[in-house]
């Protein structure tokens, strides 16, 4: 027989406190009944003696004091799961949105998970091809990684994310099981018909499964979206031994319904009103990819945020920065310049890449190449803040080089269709062309070896 | 009556009308037995830190006081161990728990099982004071560990063990006080993280702490008992510069501490530590590295602690007399779990809701640096080495600007830099280091009795490049004089010749600080033969046409560390490209 309270002693937001309840636990999820019937549920976030504070997920509206009867589960919050849910779309609580009848539980599992000991970690070292030049040469993605997009409203991070779904694959993998857990935390309805079409004219969506809280869907809902997504991923990565890809967007969503939420709860912000915790709540994310030593399978992350106004230094892409192994950055004057995928090569980073390329991986030159590639694109970036200053025609032939370099980077390099699928040597090969474009004494980074062997000298095919 | 749990909030539990519970005293909250700590006391509502997960607790479950602070476990077994940030065994958790870290369970942080070869160096009846050795274990195949009388206590051995095997928690020795009380010591001691322990004496900071990072050792050097910062956005090289730091720095013992940031990078440490060798000793590196990991996911209240648990295990080792490096990466997590649980108590915050005392409590830390006599008259040292992550890259934000205070060397990572490439990414404009002065005799006595002004010279150089830019910024280099196209061409050379340095590569990754005084003079060299040109009224052009700039630039890859004598010839090929410009 489970216990049942009646009414509440205050409601605020999305909180409300009961009091008198015994034996409650510490995060424990609880169910309120309204005397019309409808069911919602809650958690304990705090505990005051007989005194629960409980977040209610889908929100207080038309909840009183007196209609409400409130019943303890026993535990946390956990999540129905089997391998039925590849193919399905769930809420952000994982309850069923397809239509489709309830899936039948091989486990339930704790939405919080718990931290991977880093002595069990495997430290990820296989390249993952994309297919797309950039990120391949320059930032190269690796199982096991988190790689965040930072991208900004109106940029095309959804059609990159769905090009790297699409394309991606394991170096000489041959009959590894492959799935994608997609986490869509207030995104618009479009955006997630987006994906599902995209998942589904590619054929992938019978590995798919899909998490959606949609922007109109309550905040706290949103707070657990990702969690139980991870939890998804990691039960089909270290359970059923799936490479998952974990695609979660947008994770601005994510952190400004933690920031609502936290100051409904009256706690004192840190910067921007974002909560003091923001940093360990984005890493109890983030740090859930990774491989674990002697269990096959794996959990890759792509969560995609959207910097507010561009802002690199706002709490949301800085946190995320230095918790995630590298980042993605979308840069708008590509976008305005007709550049697709937009990613702005500078400040773009994998942290994993250095052990994951190179002779045995992809390529000898890889690394060097690399290198160079970024070295000379700085310069790019110092010549054209001279030549607006100056004008292009004052510029020393050596820099006059260097904008040509620029310029045929960007828009042969960079820039490919979205559905051109490129392997790694025709990127790498590419990449020397674009070096090419500069004289020899310029590629500093690169041994001289390796300058004999790539550098090419015959430009014709460039010349058009 | 018993204590029990009354609130819960997080990781702070509350204790009401608490019962002989102290200020830091270590408690046992729950069933299962979550390690916590007391940090606040009051009649009605005590506050109990836990540094585990708190989930599915229950009001009402008792809270045991264990009589003592939070401590760290000392004694041989430490090196080459991974711990958390309460000192737990990260391996022998794995093993008994699996994959993922579960709660409470009674760990020794020490291998209990394992018998270690101990051989006594005292005897019945002689006086032992605290800090003194009584015994000595050989650790790793580099370290012997000292079995030392614990600080606090004093007296004269009345019983001691034979030289043989015994595990760390045998009884080895008693000694009787000067109040006739007999004390019974095992193979190791339990000291409380939060006190520094105790020394004879400061020592002056005058022995540079060699890292083989031209950057570092000859721009920027630090001291062995010195503190230096390490600030940096995320993607600047912090932990790039942490790890090549801990890997070459000639320090006898390294502490890593890897406070809240990500579980790769410990699994790296570990995999890459383990299969590298000590060029100094011909060992594995872990054989003198320790490792302290407590991830971002982990308990926040215990990413508080690790910071102290990594420095009082570096002082352990710095009392038997030898040279301890610490890498904390990075404090600024630290500090935010000080703002964390701070927020939970509800304190006034001050900056960025930080707590008021974060100052005092870096002040602290960084304190505990310092190169000492000990108890026994042996020298050691710790080093410190913190790195900070700022909140989006801006170093005005109040925990570097705190660190600033309490820290002597700043060497500041530049997100532009690395973006373009340019490791170890330390900008030579912002950083500083205060111990330069304190440390020439030493680089005059060891490496070159000239060291200074060289130093001095690029320095200068650097500084000087830096002003023209600005103007090389808005009208372009053509228009400069010849003398300052010199200073740009040369402090290139710099930039790129010497301060860039590449960890990939195998010449180039440690640099013996006789090699990078050799490269500082052949530069300098080019410096003084570019002037001579200069002087002859003939364009800085011509001299850079000959290609001996590039050159130069190249010679950290061509000279190999067992052939400095080939500099001589860079030296040779100066003169002669400048007496060639001349000539014509």
């Amino acid at each position: 027989m489970i216990k049942e309270y009646c009414g509440l002693t205050e409601i605020n937001g999305s909180l409300v406190i009961l009091d008198g309840v015994k034996g409650a636990k510490a995060e424990e999820l609880v169910s309120l009944r309204l005397d019309d019937g409808t069911r919602r549920s809650g958690r304990i976030v705090r505990l005051d003696g007989e005194r629960a504070v409980i977040q209610v997920f889908e929100g207080t509206r038309g909840i009183s004091l007196k209609n409400t009867r409130t019943a303890l589960s026993g535990g946390p919050m956990k999540i129905k799961l089997s391998s039925e849910i590849l193919g399905r779309i769930f809420d952000g609580t994982g309850r069923p949105k397809d239509g489709l009848p309830d899936i039948f539980a091989e486990e339930l599992r704790d939405i919080n998970g718990s931290a991977i000991n880093p002595v069990s970690r495997e430290y990820p070292k296989n390249y993952i091809a994309t297919g797309i030049s950039a990120i391949d040469t320059l930032c190269t993605l690796i199982r096991g990684q988190k790689l965040p997009i930072f991208s900004g409203n109106g940029l095309k991070h959804n059609e990159l994310a769905v090009q790297i779904v699409k394309q991606a694959r394991l170096m000489g993998a041959t009959d590894e099981k492959f799935a994608v857990v997609f986490a869509a935390m207030g995104v618009k309805n479009d955006v997630a018909q987006y994906f599902k079409k995209s998942f589904e004219e590619s054929g992938v969506f019978d590995h798919v499964v899909m998490y959606v809280n949609l922007s109109s869907d309550p905040i706290i809902e949103r707070t657990i979206t990702p969690k139980c997504a991870l939890s998804a991923a990691e039960y089909l990565a270290f359970e059923k031994h799936y490479h998952v890809l974990c695609v979660m967007t947008d994770m601005t969503s994510y952190c400004e319904a933690l920031r609502e939420y936290s100051s409904s709860k009256g706690e004192i912000p840190g910067r921007k009103g974002y909560p003091g915790y923001l940093y360990s709540d984005l890493a109890s994310i983030y740090e859930r990819a990774g491989i674990i030593r002697g269990v096959a399978g794996s959990v890759t992350q792509i969560p995609i945020l959207t910097m507010p106004n561009d802002d690199i230094t706002h709490p949301i892409p800085d946190l995320t920065g230095y918790i995630s192994e590298g980042q993605i950055v979308l840069d708008r004057s590509l976008e305005g310049a007709g550049i697709y995928p937009p990613i702005g090569v500078l400040p773009s980073l994998s942290r994993l890449m250095k052990d994951g390329i190179g002779e045995g991986f992809t390529r000898e030159d890889h690394a060097a190449l690399s290198g160079q590639l970024f070295s000379c694109y700085a310069k790019v970036a110092e010549v054209r803040s001279l030549a607006s200053v100056i004008g292009e025609d004052e510029l020393s032939d050596t820099d006059k080089k260097y904008l040509n370099f620029g310029r045929e980077f960007e828009t042969r390099f960079l820039s490919q269709a979205q559905n051109e699928n490129r392997d790694i040597i025709q990127s790498l090969d590419l990449g020397w062309k674009m070096l090419s474009l500069l004289p020899k004494s310029e590629l500093t980074n690169v041994s001289p070896d390796m300058l004999e062997k790539y550098y090419v000298e015959e430009q014709k095919e460039l010349q058009i | 009556m018993d204590n029990r749990i009354f609130g819960i909030n997080g990781p702070v539990i509350t204790v009401k009308r608490a019962q002989d519970l102290f200020m830091q005293e270590m408690a046992l909250v729950g069933k299962e037995k979550l390690i916590g700590e007391v940090i606040s006391v009051a009649s009605e509502d005590t506050l109990i830190q836990v540094y585990e997960e708190t989930a599915g607790l229950t009001v009402g479950e008792e809270i045991v006081p264990t009589g003592a602070p939070l401590c760290a476990t000392l004694g041989p077994g430490i090196i080459g161990s991974i711990f958390d940030g309460i000192q737990r065994p990260l391996s022998v958790m794995a093993q008994k728990d699996g994959a993922f870290i579960s709660r409470g369970g009674d760990y020794n942080s020490l291998n209990t099982d394992k018998e270690w070869q101990v051989e006594f160096v005292k005897g019945v009846g002689d006086k032992l004071c605290g800090g003194e050795t009584f015994a000595t274990v050989q650790e790793t195949d580099s370290i012997v560990c000292k079995i030392m009388l614990p600080p606090n206590l004093c007296g004269t051995i009345t019983e001691i063990a034979k030289n043989g095997r015994y595990r760390v928690t045998d009884k080895v020795c008693v000694i009787e006080n000067d109040r006739g009380e007999k004390i019974e010591l095992t193979l190791q001691q339990k000291w409380p993280i939060r006190v520094p322990r105790p020394s004879k004496e400061r020592l002056p900071l005058d022995l540079p702490l060699i890292t083989g990072q031209r950057v570092l050792d000859t721009i920027l050097p630090l001291p062995k008992g010195g503190a230096a910062a390490l600030p940096g956005g995320f993607g600047a090289g912090k932990t790039m510069t942490q790890h090549q730091i801990a890997k070459w720095c000639d320090a006898d013992i390294i502490i890593y501490v890897g406070c809240g940031e990500r579980g790769n990078e410990m699994t790296q440490v570990l995999d890459e530590f383990s299969s590298l060798i000590d060029p100094r000793t011909g060992k594995s590196l872990l054989s003198r590295t320790v490792l302290i990991a407590n991830t971002s996911n982990m308990p926040v209240a215990a990413r508080e602690a690790s910071i102290y648990t990594g420095i009082t295990i570096a002082e352990f080792y710095r009392d038997m007399g030898y040279d301890v490096a610490m890498m904390a990466d990075s404090t600024s997590r630290w500090a935010e779990a000080l703002r964390e649980i701070s927020g939970r108590l509800e304190e006034m915050p001050a900056e960025e809701g930080f707590p008021a005392y974060l100052p005092s409590r870096l002040a602290q830390f960084y304190e505990r640096a310092g190169r000492v006599k000990t108890a026994a008259d042996d020298i050691g040292s710790v080093t410190v080495i913190g790195a900070v992550s700022p909140q989006g890259a801006d170093f005005s934000e109040p925990v570097t600007q705190n660190t600033k205070r309490f820290t002597r060397a700043f060497w500041a990572l530049d997100k532009t830099l690395a973006y373009k490439r340019h490791y170890p990414a330390i900008n030579w404009i912002q950083s500083y280091s205060e111990y330069t002065a304190d440390l020439y005799p030493y680089f005059k006595k060891h490496v070159a009795s000239d060291f200074p002004e060289l130093h001095k010279m690029v320095v200068a150089l650097l500084r000087e490049e830096n002003e023209l830019m600005e103007i090389v910024k808005l009208i372009g280099s053509d228009v400069l004089p010849d003398d300052q196209k010199l200073i740009i061409d040369v402090a290139q050379v710099i930039r790129v010749g010497f301060l860039q340095q590449n960890a990939n590569d195998k010449e180039d990754t440690y640099v013996t600080p006789k090699k990078q005084y050799l490269m500082l003079k052949v530069i300098c060299h080019l410096y003084n033969e570019g002037k001579r040109v200069v002087a002859a009224a003939r364009p800085e052009s011509d001299f850079a046409a000959t290609g001996i700039f590039e050159k130069v630039i190249k010679m950290k890859y061509e000279v190999p560390a067992n052939k400095l004598e080939l500099f001589d010839r860079y030296i040779e090929e100066i003169t002669a490209a400048a007496d060639g410009v001349l000539k014509d």
